[in-house]
């Protein structure tokens, strides 16, 4: 019994690889590449005429003139092929050192004790989140607008316009694209 | 925690609740054979497997074939893994899977575990991604899914006492093209639409805004995506998963994961009731289920928004505001924040998934000690597709049982004697688990090459095996996963895990449905402990605490609970 029932498993186990391992996410890449190309592809942004970045990925910022993603531990820092959280316990030595040197870059940009928002400090699951949340990009503002020579409060009223609310009020959280803001800064402003 | 939060955590019930009956009754139609709208590509692959979709099967022959079926699923992937880089589709030039690795992983995927010790964007090919793992997303759901139809029919099947229980062929196959294929082609493209990806181009190379370089790891990821949650699978594409902006870009592709993963588990409760013909007992079911998921929810919510001494020392600003989301955002994303992180951690551990939009590794203390929870009462919450109302059905014949003993009767369920040979496979298909858990633990910790791999020390380091541990043999697949899996040791170890604790209460479940469709069942067991209704439900709800609580406190205080209180003292410092 045992080897017919072998039998019929290898033949149904080829049948259904044919189905679900080459049909299906064929089809499937098909018919999104045709309706939602952009998507499909990565989201990738062009600027100037070439593409600079996914405006789903967290590119590495280090200049005063941009908002900085937030901290990465994907492969040596925002490492699109090598996603990961840093794993930290939540009382562990390592985070608390790491917590510790975050701290003073936004001691640096004059954030208080205690008022620090939650994400400026802390690494993103997948290293590679393209968001940081409006707290974190208007204490941000102060760095940029030194850099390019810009007033504060102009930058805060772009900012409104690229605050993402929840999705229908209650999903998610409100949240900026770092990426998005940045090009929009570079084709406004220049940097000083 | 805000409002937004609490009523995101009820938007999501809802939805589940208004679909689970759609989904359930559609089930019903599938499993009875009355839903035929594929019935031309169903007969096609009958013929091509030669298959007599006719022949009912005995128990112990569906039992065979669920079991024949998983074997050679396993070694076809064991051999892909192993010859991926000589076959095509590779344009990342991946080298063959290692030998533990491939073993730990083929075992994975064919359990519905999908464990990963593993980078996907650094180690499978995309004909690997697509041919093995996506195939088995869609076979060991759908294996799940059969048992849990087989077990139904034993309970239900009034008209002879012969021990058949359907045929493990057509149970699969029309899980398969009738439910999960074409959800799962739906999921997709909704999913690709907000941003998932799904080509088939190589890693793309751009030049960033600041001139530096960032390689973009790509890959038909949507279609994966899709199966791992609709069959609670849960292995990413990316070693991120559900985290990874490119699998879960917006708070719209995050409601889509999370009902998608709750659905069938929860729509196989109505399949329970209709089946049975006594509705009301499924909806008795679904509620226990409900009440633990909202329990577990909103624990988790409130112990992420509080955070952590060390946040607060640093000097963040714990309590949410309108422009930042507050609490433990360590290993979360800001499109998500703190509810939908915690929705989404209980929600896949409490159906055994395992996939994560947030590392349980990060949660503080209690945080994480609410998915570890969910794993350990045995993943009924819902529970896997299939399995998880199996696990749960488990329950139930106990509980009846207790009840049983309680008030002097003979024990009997919807008119069939729950006796010594039923209760005998209940209880082997229960107590595999915690005996997996605690005594694969137990020798992690004991050894030398077991401790090696710890991401943390002290209290965390236990709980980061005592997770891992929970997370392979109860089939769930999320990890705290600073603990370096990818040893031979552990690969091993837990390759072994998920196949004992996959097929040891699965087949458990083939035989309580055999050994109850043996008995032609009494019409008038109206004498009998009620089924439904609010004492059943609390009699219910108190046999899974009792069982899973009692086995697990002792470990989970040196683990959890010890990190949780040391973190108090630290705080009063």
């Amino acid at each position: 019994m045992f080897a017919s029932l072998l039998g019929t498993a290898f033949r149904l186990a080829i049948v259904l690889t044919v189905c679900t391992g080459l049909l299906y996410p064929g089809v499937v890449t098909g018919v999104a590449q045709l309706l939602f190309p952009f998507q499909a592809n990565g989201s990738l942004v062009e600027h100037n005429g070439r593409v600079v970045g996914s405006e789903l990925l967290a590119q590495p910022f280090s200049e005063a003139a941009y908002l900085h993603a937030r901290a990465s531990a994907a492969g040596g820092g925002y490492d699109a092929t090598a996603s990961s959280g840093t794993n930290a316990g939540p009382t562990s030595s390592r985070l608390r050192d790491a917590l510790t040197a975050r701290a003073l870059v936004a001691e640096s940009l004059g954030v208080a004790r205690g008022e620090i928002p939650a994400d400026m400090i802390t690494a993103s699951a997948s290293g590679l989140d393209p968001h940081v949340s409006p707290a974190n990009a208007r204490r941000q503002l102060v760095r940029v607008a030194r850099a390019r020579g810009v007033p504060v409060a102009s930058l805060d009223t772009l900012l409104g316009r690229y605050v993402e609310p929840r999705t229908l009020g209650v999903l998610g959280e409100p949240r900026v694209n770092v990426l998005r803001f940045n090009l929009m800064l570079d084709s406004l402003l220049s940097i000083r | 925690m805000t409002i937004h939060g609490w009523l995101q955590i009820a938007l999501v019930l809802a939805v589940l609740l208004g679909l689970t009956p759609l989904v359930g009754g559609y089930l019903v139609r599938v499993y009875d054979g009355s839903s035929r709208w594929a019935i031309r590509l169903e007969r096609l692959i009958y013929r091509l497997a030669g298959i007599d979709a006719e022949h009912e099967q005995h128990w112990t022959t569906y039992g065979g074939a669920l079991l024949s079926f998983s074997v050679v699923a396993t070694l076809l992937t064991y051999l892909m893994l192993r010859l991926q880089a000589m076959l095509p589709l590779n344009p990342a030039d991946m080298a063959a899977v290692g030998p533990t690795q491939a073993f730990e992983t083929a075992a994975s995927f064919a359990t519905n575990t999908n464990w990963q010790s593993y980078g996907g964007e650094t180690t499978m090919s995309y004909l690997s991604q697509m041919l093995q793992l996506t195939f088995q997303n869609f076979v060991s759901a759908g294996a799940g899914m059969a048992v849990a139809v087989a077990l139904v029919r034993g309970i239900a099947r009034r008209d002879r006492a012969d021990g058949i229980v359907g045929n493990f062929w057509v149970d699969l196959v029309r899980s398969v093209v009738y439910v999960l294929l074409p959800l799962s082609v739906i999921l997709a493209l909704l999913l690709v639409h907000q941003g998932v990806i799904q080509t088939f181009d190589a890693y793309r190379a751009v030049t960033t805004l600041e001139g530096g370089t960032q390689t973009i790891a790509l890959g038909p990821v949507a279609s994966q995506e899709a199966i791992k949650q609709l069959g609670t699978n849960g292995g990413g594409f990316f070693n991120a998963n559900a985290a990874h902006p490119f699998e879960n870009p917006t708070p719209w592709s995050n409601l889509l994961s999370l009902v998608a993963l709750l659905l069938i588990p929860s729509a196989f409760t109505v399949v329970l009731g209709r089946m049975t013909g006594k509705p009301r007992h499924g909806w008795t079911v679904w509620v226990v289920m409900a009440a633990f998921w909202t329990v577990g929810v909103s624990s988790a919510y409130v112990a992420e928004a509080q955070g952590t001494s060390l946040l607060a020392k640093a000097g963040v600003a714990l309590p949410a505001s309108a422009d930042q989301p507050g609490g433990n955002m360590e290993g979360k994303e800001v499109r998500f924040g703190i509810s939908a992180s915690a929705l989404y951690a209980v929600s896949t551990t409490a159906t055994s998934t395992g996939s994560v939009n947030a590392m349980h590794d990060s949660f503080t203390p209690l945080g994480g000690l609410v998915p570890l929870l969910m794993i350990e009462l045995g993943e009924v919450v819902f529970g896997g597709v299939g399995v998880g109302l199996g696990g749960m059905l488990f329950f139930v014949a106990l509980a009846v049982f207790l009840a049983g003993l309680m008030i002097g009767r003979t024990p009997t369920y919807l008119g069939k004697r729950i006796g010594q040979r039923e209760i005998q496979v209940v209880m082997l298909g229960v107590l595999i688990f915690p005996a997996l858990v605690l005594g694969g633990s137990a020798l992690a910790i004991s050894v030398p090459v077991g401790l090696a791999g710890l991401g943390n020390d002290g209290a965390h380091g236990l709980s980061e095996v005592l997770y891992a541990f929970s997370s392979t043999a109860g089939n769930n697949g999320s990890a705290f996963a600073g603990l370096s899996g990818g040893s031979a040791f552990y690969n091993v170890a837990f390759g072994l895990a998920t196949l004992v604790g996959r097929f040891v209460p699965m087949l458990s479940m083939v035989a309580l449905g055999g050994f109850l469709a043996e008995q032609a069942g009494g019409s008038g067991g109206e004498a009998a402990f009620p089924v439904t209704g609010p004492l059943f439900g609390l009699l219910l709800a108190g046999t899974i605490l009792l069982l899973g609580a009692l086995t697990f406190y002792p470990v989970l205080a040196l683990g959890p609970i010890a990190e949780h209180l040391s973190m108090l003292a630290a705080m009063r410092n």
